[in-house]
């Protein structure tokens, strides 16, 4: 008798192949990847553009540059995620596939959060460069801002890319809906980081990585338990 | 049907009762906020405000409430009716957010200085206001009924988990803003006028909600009891005749 997909140890074994699966795809259209580095980069100096050549505010705000220039750059990496298994009509092979919704979701939402990172990596050098915001607090808090902020995105990123991925206005709703979901994580994201970037001599940091946590076990939660209905829907 | 409607229509016609319950709660509230209460000891009569001002944050965030209940009251059973509760109570919601954030600016502009300062219950009451916009521009934008109930349902769950956010900003953040209002924490003269206009708001809400609600119900009823369209429809090849012997 075929055993019911679906359950937690099917759940763990498929989401690493779904992760490798869509890091993959990305690996391969690696150019896109670098499209959008160059892209996070311009918003970077479109910050400093806008804002003026007054250095100290330029360092006061580096770490907000840096959040907003990923936030930016993330819609167009969410929508890609689920873009084109839409196209080929993967999904809906997937969807017919014994591959739980759960394992589809955490799966996609891993390969965002770690492509998040990455281009989070790839900012924060210039950032640190063209605003002379020097890192003061060890590197590794600032890692682990960096993964909780960008886990923050990609959990509700996800689910709204695969919830407006076959409508038309998707390139207006995804932003529309995401954006002010994030609010909480963006402002914990830039908050920590500022102070990881201009010193923390009251400890503040630890309340924000709190907040980040909150929000990411919160979405991480919510998110897994509504992909299912998305997807059938 | 048609008796089937009517009575439809008569059991709901509580709709209408609570909207005058309301305004006339309202009008006593206001009138005894206004002329009868005491000015308060700091802001004078600028302070009356709070006879608008919390009541509609209260009223606000049950509709919200209720918004979410029925969202996942919709996603639960997959019924129109849910569904039509679900978006009839997000636009109350965002009308009385909308409300809410109008009467702040006015009262702040005399007592801040500004109309709008960058304070997270301001903040964080604005981004729930674009959240539910955003539940029901996606749900426009859906044409079938049955995904927009799914994603319509879900988007609105989501967007729910940002007011405990604006309730609990005033306590989590330093803030200009009051911490939480309540018959408690105001002086005893007050408290009446308070409880009549946040009843009246409440019971308005609920007017507004089912006058909504009607309207809506029927529409997606139609729309999820209609039979759906073929996958293809047949086409006619050039010189083939159709049903009727046209060409």
């Amino acid at each position: 008798m075929a055993r019911t997909p679906g359950g937690p140890a099917d759940v763990l074994r498929q989401i690493p192949m779904i992760l490798a699966k869509d890091l993959l795809i990305e690996w391969r259209a690696r150019s896109r990847a670098f499209a959008l580095a160059c892209f996070a980069l311009t918003l970077l100096l479109l910050f400093s553009f806008a804002v003026g050549a007054d250095a100290a505010t330029l360092r006061a705000h580096a770490g907000a540059y840096l959040w907003m220039s990923v936030l930016l750059s993330s819609t167009l990496l969410l929508a890609q995620s689920l873009q084109h298994e839409v196209e080929g009509g993967a999904l809906d092979t997937l969807t017919l596939a014994p591959v739980s919704p759960a394992a589809l979701f955490y799966g996609k939402a891993l390969a965002n959060a770690a492509q998040l990172v990455l281009l989070t990596a790839v900012a924060l050098p210039p950032v640190i460069a063209l605003f002379d915001a020097p890192v003061k607090e060890p590197l590794g808090l600032l890692v682990l801002v960096s993964v909780l902020g960008c886990a923050g995105v990609a959990a509700p990123g996800t689910l709204y890319a695969a919830l407006t991925a076959r409508l038309a206005s998707k390139q207006l709703l995804l932003p529309l809906l995401l954006f002010p979901l994030i609010v909480p994580c963006l402002l914990a994201s830039v908050k920590a980081t500022s102070l990881l970037m201009s010193g923390d001599p009251m400890g503040q940091v630890g309340s924000w990585l709190g907040l980040l946590l909150a929000f990411d076990v919160l979405y991480w939660s919510l998110c897994g338990l509504l992909f299912g209905r998305v997807i059938a829907a | 049907m048609g008796s089937e409607g009517a009575a439809a229509d008569r059991l709901l016609s509580w709709d209408r009762v609570s909207l005058v319950i309301g305004l006339l709660l309202l009008i006593v509230g206001h009138y005894q906020g206004l002329f009868v209460a005491p000015a308060e000891a700091m802001m004078g009569d600028v302070g009356r405000i709070l006879y608008v001002h919390v009541p509609t944050a209260w009223a606000c965030m049950l509709v919200y409430t209720a918004c979410f209940v029925f969202a996942g009251l919709a996603l639960w059973s997959g019924k129109g009716k849910w569904d039509a509760a679900m978006e009839a109570s997000a636009e109350v919601g965002v009308l009385y957010n909308a409300l809410l954030l109008i009467q702040g600016s006015l009262w702040a502009r005399p007592t801040w200085g500004v109309f709008w300062t960058w304070d997270p219950r301001l903040t964080t009451s604005a981004i729930v206001l674009v959240l539910f916009v955003g539940v029901l521009v996606l749900r426009r934008v859906i044409t079938e009924p049955e995904r927009r109930l799914n994603l319509g349902s879900i988007a609105a769950v989501l967007a729910y988990a940002g007011v405990p956010i604006v309730y609990f900003s005033v306590k989590w953040w330093r803030t200009l803003h009051q911490p939480f209002s309540s018959p408690a924490t105001v002086s005893d003269s007050f408290i009446t006028p308070l409880r009549l206009a946040a009843f009246g708001m409440i019971f308005l809400g609920i007017g507004l909600i089912g006058l909504r609600w009607r309207a809506l119900r029927r529409e997606v009823e139609r729309e999820l009891s209609a039979p759906a369209l073929p996958a293809a429809l047949p086409t006619l090849e050039l010189g083939q005749r159709g049903p009727g012997g046209a060409a």
